[in-house]
């Protein structure tokens, strides 16, 4: 025992009503499946269930669809932007005034640290609704002609690492440019959706113009190859994004793909360290590095090579994994049995590859699904764990000598997505910022998101942006 | 982060050569720090830690002895209705009313403060400033709070500043020496950085953020840069120095801040009144009455504890 242990601080959850199942949300109601079809969803925490969830099949995503295409047709495509930018502010400050709600509910339901789900997830939502909702009048200053005409409907599939933050992407831009959507939230993390669509419904807003359909692969193949889409957006794995890119290819949807990643986190000799150490930390110890723009690799200039990593081992050992409703935990549970078991398995890879594996002491809980920070030291670039998206807590630290050698090791990979520059010096991070082949290259800090910047992956991370005055492009026919 | 230097030229290379302090980086750590929840047990503890932490100053023009010797009463017996709370770590007063505090404190645990060196600008010539802490030691100090001469600080003259340090140190005659960098007019995080490394290589027991007189004086963001470096240079030099953050400090809720960045910065070594101290007045009353609340379960009002 240490002198000053933190009692345990947890979030109540009373302040979450979950019902015990959930419909669809089609056309404004929650209403059953045809198929009358369910699966559950837990908390990855503690393997308590949460809800029973409907799982649409190809008859509801139809019933979605057309619901949406109504709204399109005869509602929301007719409102000048002032009035559909009413809706999003509306949507925006409830989501604000319910945030602990969905905060609490999105730890429970994912595992994040409520700390996380407070401070970043849901104020990035409202942020997302609040920005996208100043564009909705604006459309003819965003740079696509005088008066840019949306798509009609969006098919949206989206993934179960930032659940509401990631629905938030998707529907504020499309609702902002003219579009309606069906989204259908990942397997693992349906509920902060549903509750949107509850706010949805709070907001008045017209029936239609936003449809969920939960449920998992098969409904999102539903979704993405229904001839009544006009619009696909992805954020998920680069496996999947490849299908979807296909399934489309005959079509003449539009597509944006955001996918995997294996993001660089260049540390150089002259960088503050104390701070470069939060930043690796919270490049892919933050959301357990379930982020598609996680530091996974940490690059760190061979001449402060020992320094830097004995910093970071120690920083390393105060982190407190556990509870995610602990207001005090910084490492929640890994969402799924199934990512535990990918994470599990490309660890042990990396192992038998012969790189060296360190953890901090830490305990594990029993039950639910857990993996400790991880740091690879010795990896090459020839071992999978440098290639491969782990899409969990696990760094793989390489090294370089000279900037040059930092940008063609940070570039030599299948992905592109965002990638991190540590040094003081501020003409270098211009250098390198210029030649990283990523969508985002942060400076001196990591994983910042901001929704007027916009966001997405170079080759196999994805096409298209989000956010920002060029995500807009994505919901508008230019 | 090696030996000490011994010339200006090799000095100024040193301090320079420090790794950068980010500011975003370092103010968006602390904030992340001030989010930790304190609760029951966690708080009773913290509580009790920073009472015993606590330099209980007045540092008035109006000072008396009447009003250093009520001081003295109360640090001792912070709470007159409870004596399980614990004493304050040491009363610091101005070197002319230390005779005052010594006699009062005699026996008692409680430590001796005092400013010196021409608190708080520091602007006068060094044998005053030298005559300065020897009166307050004669007088019966066994703690010195110095100030560091900021200008020749600002202007690059490292070696003054170092210099200045170590004639203190021996002027102190053994009596313990916090160094007060008054990181309100440093302004930047490197200079507080390089200011803390200075006074350590010159022989710091303690290092201080602010005289109290200068606004802004202890932020969360300054004190963990100064943790930072106590660390690093106990790692490098094997000799642990501790920090003492000062002014402005007022709500229980702000102390246990201090401590969870002390906890998870340097670590729990420095979780100890020899390593780590509270400059404070009004705070310890604040303490005190969130100590009665976690006993009782409820607040009283502030005429239940005393007026110093």
């Amino acid at each position: 025992m240490g002198k000053f242990e933190y009692a345990p601080a947890p979030e109540s959850r009373d302040i979450v009503s979950l019902r015990e199942s959930y419909g669809l949300f089609i056309g404004g109601e929650f209403t059953p499946g045809v198929d009358d079809r369910a699966f559950k969803t837990i908390s990855p925490a503690t393997e308590e269930i949460l809800a029973e969830v409907t799982e649409a099949g190809p008859a509801d995503v139809d019933r979605a669809v057309s619901a949406a295409r109504q709204a399109y047709e005869h509602t929301w495509s007719r409102l000048p932007g002032k009035e559909r930018a009413k809706y999003l502010f509306r949507i925006a400050r409830i989501v604000q005034e319910k945030a602990r709600e969905l905060a609490v509910l999105e730890s429970l339901d994912n595992g994040k640290p409520i700390r996380e789900s407070r401070d970043v997830d849901i104020p990035l939502v409202a942020a997302h609704f609040f920005y996208h909702a100043g564009w909705a009048d604006k459309l003819e200053y965003a740079g696509y002609g005088p008066a840019p005409r949306p798509l009609g409907v969006a098919g949206q599939v989206i993934p179960w690492n930032f659940p509401l933050l990631m629905l938030a992407w998707k529907i504020a831009p499309a609702l902002a440019c003219g579009n309606t959507v069906v989204l259908k939230p990942a397997e693992t993390t349906p509920l902060t959706a549903l509750a949107f669509a509850e706010i949805c419904q709070q907001a008045d807003l017209p029936p239609g113009v936003v449809n969920i359909v939960t449920g998992a692969g098969e409904t999102g193949r539903a979704l993405v190859t229904h001839p009544g889409i006009d619009k696909v957006a992805f954020t998920g794995s680069t496996e999947v994004g490849k299908e979807i890119a296909r399934a489309c290819a005959p079509s003449r949807k539009k597509l944006t793909l955001e996918l995997g990643g294996k993001a660089a986190n260049i540390v150089f000799e002259d960088a503050p360290v104390d701070q470069a150490v939060e930043g690796i930390v919270n490049g892919i110890f933050f959301n357990q590095g379930h982020v598609c723009c996680a530091g996974s690799r940490l690059l760190v200039q061979e001449s402060v090579h020992a320094e830097v990593l004995a910093a970071l081992r120690r920083r390393l050992e105060t982190l407190r994994l556990g509870d995610p409703l602990d207001k005090n935990t910084d490492v929640g549970a890994i969402n799924s049995a199934a990512q535990l078991a990918k994470i599990r398995e490309l660890s042990e890879v990396g192992e038998a590859e012969g790189a060296q594996r360190w953890s901090p002491p830490c305990e594990l809980p029993v039950k639910g699904f857990w993996f400790p920070p991880t740091v690879f030291t010795g990896v090459s670039q020839a071992h999978r764990i440098a290639r491969e998206e782990i899409f969990g807590p696990v760094l793989s630290v390489l090294t370089f000598r000279t900037p040059a050698e930092a940008v063609e090791k940070a570039n030599n990979t299948p992905y592109g997505l965002s990638a991190g520059v540590w040094t003081e010096k501020g003409s270098l991070i211009l250098w390198m910022a210029s030649r990283l082949r990523a969508g985002v290259v942060w400076a001196n800090t990591f994983n910042k998101f901001d929704p007027a910047s916009p966001f997405g992956g170079y080759k196999e991370s994805g096409y298209g942006r989000e956010g920002g005055r060029h995500g807009l492009e994505a919901y508008l026919d230019v | 982060m090696s030996a000490p230097a011994e010339t200006q030229a090799s000095l100024r290379g040193f301090l320079h050569g420090l790794p950068g302090v980010d500011r975003v980086g370092a103010e968006a750590r602390a904030a992340m720090l001030a989010s930790r929840s304190i609760k029951t047990t966690a708080k009773r503890w913290a509580l009790d830690a920073a009472i015993s932490m606590i330099d209980l100053t007045t540092l008035e023009g109006q000072d008396t002895p009447g009003k250093v010797r009520a001081l003295c009463a109360k640090a001792k017996r912070p709470d007159p209705a409870d004596p399980t709370a614990p004493m304050v770590a040491a009363v610091c007063v101005y070197p002319d009313l230390a005779h005052v505090a010594a006699g009062e404190l005699k026996g008692s645990g409680v430590h001796v403060a005092s400013v010196a060196t021409a608190f708080p600008s520091g602007r006068t010539s060094l044998d005053v400033k030298l005559a300065d802490v020897k009166y307050a030691v004669a007088a019966g100090a066994d703690e010195v709070d110095m100030v560091i001469d900021r200008g020749a600080f600002l202007a690059g003259r490292y070696q003054q500043v170092f210099d200045e340090i170590t004639a203190v140190r021996e002027a102190c005659d053994g009596a313990h020496l916090k160094v007060i960098l008054e990181t309100g007019e440093l302004v930047t995080l490197d200079n507080v950085r390089r200011a803390s490394w200075l006074a350590m290589l010159a022989g710091a027991d303690f290092i201080k953020t602010s005289t109290g007189k200068v606004t802004p004086a202890a932020t969360l963001p300054v004190t963990l840069v100064m943790l930072e470096a106590v660390r690093d240079f106990r790692e490098a030099h094997g000799r642990q120095v501790g920090v003492k953050p000062a002014g402005g400090i007022r709500t229980a809720k702000d102390a246990l801040r201090y401590l969870v960045l002390v906890n998870e910065t340097a670590g729990e070594d420095w979780l100890d009144p020899r390593w780590f101290r509270l400059g404070a007045s009004s705070l310890l009353n604040d303490l005190l009455m969130q100590r009665t609340k976690m006993a009782t379960g409820r607040y009283s009002g502030p005429d239940y504890f005393t007026l110093d």
